[in-house]
């Protein structure tokens, strides 16, 4: 309980370190006093129009579409109690890109908000889909002796994202030059023109008070579905709430951000190497951890080649494939 | 006497058209330790789910503590009843005092965490298991028998009323295979609590059980005192095999011909 509290509290400083790293970065660099000056009392400034109208939306929309992924990778890894899950191993990333570029390619509404509703429409649908194929083991009060859900819903997912990849390059096959472009910058991933940070942020507040008082079940439930239910755990309940919980998430980020890789997988696992598998330690320190990561990533892709902007998804797979890598293979914790 | 910690009455089992378990009847009371024998497939684990509530019966009823099983709210049901499933999953590393801390987790409410009590609980636990120096140690880094003992930790740690245990000893060396069921023998003698275990070893279940559960492949299960139950006859029949009754120094061991 202490050494959760501590490591909440060091992460938390490590957001706010981020947040006003971010703020303060870009093409018009700002000193920290005219930071805190437009902050505490915004007015009609320049400096002040820069950081409330343009730098803290989209920092606000990193920060929590960073906490949305690593959430809902952490609470993937733990249903499918499978190290390599992400937030995408279901397919969600599949239905809402199939829905993103469908709005592009055939032209259905202009702007970013209808490519928006498709992401979140494409999203909703992968949900339901797998939803309706695995209702055994999502609905089914009692389990078959012995027999283990969770390898099973991983194919299902499987499959599935392998259908909606094909799709994908379908419709990537068949998209004009001019449209080329866009559709691939979405796939990757990006920020850039994401104001809308409200609904991700309660959705990540509204996760969190979700799944937080379930943590010591999926504890137990890592340990396996018999000996779940043996102490005292409702197993296919608590399966289906986490889904839910994860998938909306995922659903969330997908539609402020894209597709962003690699921080749903990365973050709760380095988080896990380095700070043990307590889920009601980890589920928040993810959340933490995982904006902090995305805001930082984002910050350097909007100015390391300023004016040019990069898809944040091509920093976090360069931040995170390296990091991994060592955590990887440095001894293990405990001989 | 008072109702038994577990009553089985008129209960039938089957997986797909064959009938595992016809009409059976038996009630463990405090202080037992019964033995659950039969070759593979005769329906030993299905049994066992089925008493701890993992899969619905075909006909008749399970009470747990003088109530209907499924009657039970799932947490309390879970500080009267705990179980050792055959298999664990180990995906992430995790420290051994972890796991068997969640032996605890019936006993704590939403919001507690486990406290030094908890944690003297789960540290004699793995006293008993002969794991002490152990609880610093990753899972993963542990042998097949060595986490047997941390899931048999786990176990004791729940500190419930009865324990169904599927193949507790199955991984063990001898000497932790004698030390693991002189304890559930402990466990029921001077604490009154009910074990049902299943076991390959004919040895040990005469040595340790009080009773014996014989499945057969056709259906019908012998029941009663071990000495009733495991009988030269009986258990070649059940077995397909034939199983000689020897008495030597002071104990009777059964021999496969």
């Amino acid at each position: 309980m202490r050494r959760a509290l501590f490591v909440w509290i060091a992460l938390t400083a490590a957001a706010l370190a981020a947040f006003s790293f971010a703020l303060a970065t870009g093409s018009s660099s700002l000193a920290s006093w005219e930071l805190l000056d437009a902050l505490i009392s915004p007015d009609n400034s320049t400096a002040g129009d820069i950081v409330t109208r343009l730098r803290l939306p989209r920092a606000l929309a990193a920060f929590a579409t960073g906490g949305l992924l690593a959430l809902a990778g952490a609470l993937m890894q733990v249903l499918l109690r499978n190290p390599l899950a992400d937030p995408y191993v279901l397919g969600l990333s599949g239905g809402a890109s199939v829905g993103a570029l469908g709005v592009m390619l055939f032209g259905l509404g202009s702007g970013a908000v209808w490519i928006n509703l498709g992401a979140g429409a494409g999203a909703l649908t992968a949900i339901a889909l797998v939803l309706g194929l695995a209702r055994r083991d999502f609905f089914r009060q009692q389990m078959f002796g012995g027999l283990d859900a969770s390898p099973r819903l991983l194919l299902i997912g499987v499959i599935l994202a392998a259908g909606w990849g094909a799709i994908i390059t379908l419709m990537l096959t068949i998209a004009s030059e001019a449209k080329l472009r866009g559709m691939l910058f979405w796939l990757m991933g990006d920020l850039n023109g994401a104001e809308s940070w409200v609904p991700a942020m309660l959705m990540l507040a509204a996760a969190l008070a979700v799944v937080y008082p379930m943590a010591r079940d999926l504890n137990v439930l890592l340990r396996g579905e018999a000996l779940a239910h043996a102490l005292g755990v409702r197993v296919a309940p608590l399966r289906l709430r986490v889904y839910l919980v994860a998938a909306a998430a995922t659903a969330l980020a997908v539609t402020t951000a894209g597709p962003v890789g690699f921080v749903g997988l990365v973050v709760p696992h380095a988080l896990r190497l380095m700070l043990g598998n307590d889920q009601r330690m980890l589920l928040p320190a993810a959340a933490l951890a995982g904006g902090t990561l995305l805001l930082l990533a984002d910050t350097a892709a909007r100015s390391v080649l300023a004016p040019q902007q990069l898809p944040v998804g091509v920093i976090t797979a360069i931040i995170g494939v390296p990091s991994f890598m060592f955590l990887l293979t440095r001894k293990p914790r405990r001989a | 006497m008072s109702s038994p910690l577990l009553e089985v009455s008129e209960l039938t089992l089957q997986v797909a058209a064959r009938t595992l378990v016809r009409e059976l009847n038996f009630g463990l009371h405090e202080g037992e330790l019964w033995c659950l024998l039969g070759p593979n497939g005769a329906g030993k684990t299905t049994l066992l789910h089925t008493l701890v509530g993992l899969r619905e019966a075909q006909g008749g009823s399970v009470h747990l503590a003088g109530k209907e099983l499924n009657a039970w709210p799932a947490a309390e049901a879970a500080r009267r009843r705990g179980f050792l499933p055959q298999t664990f999953h180990d995906a992430f590393s995790t420290s051994v005092l972890e796991c068997v801390m969640l032996g605890r987790h019936p006993h704590l409410s939403r919001w507690r965490w486990e406290g030094e009590g908890d944690r003297e609980i789960a540290l004699r636990a793995l006293e008993v298991v002969d794991l002490a120096g152990f609880a610093q140690r990753d899972v993963l880094t542990l042998s097949g028998g060595e986490r047997q003992r941390v899931a048999l930790a786990a176990l004791f740690a729940q500190d419930a009323l009865l324990l169904l245990l599927d193949e507790p000893v199955s991984h063990l060396d001898l000497h932790h295979q004698v030390l693991v069921l002189e304890h559930l023998r402990r466990l029921a003698h001077e604490r009154g609590r009910g074990v049902l275990f299943t076991v390959h070893d004919l040895n040990l279940a005469a040595r340790f059980a009080s009773h014996a559960l014989l499945l057969t492949p056709q259906g019908s299960v012998r029941k009663g005192p071990v000495a009733e139950v495991m009988v030269e006859e009986d258990l070649s029949g059940a077995f397909g095999h034939r199983v000689a009754r020897i008495e030597a120094a002071g104990r009777t061991l059964f021999v496969p011909e």
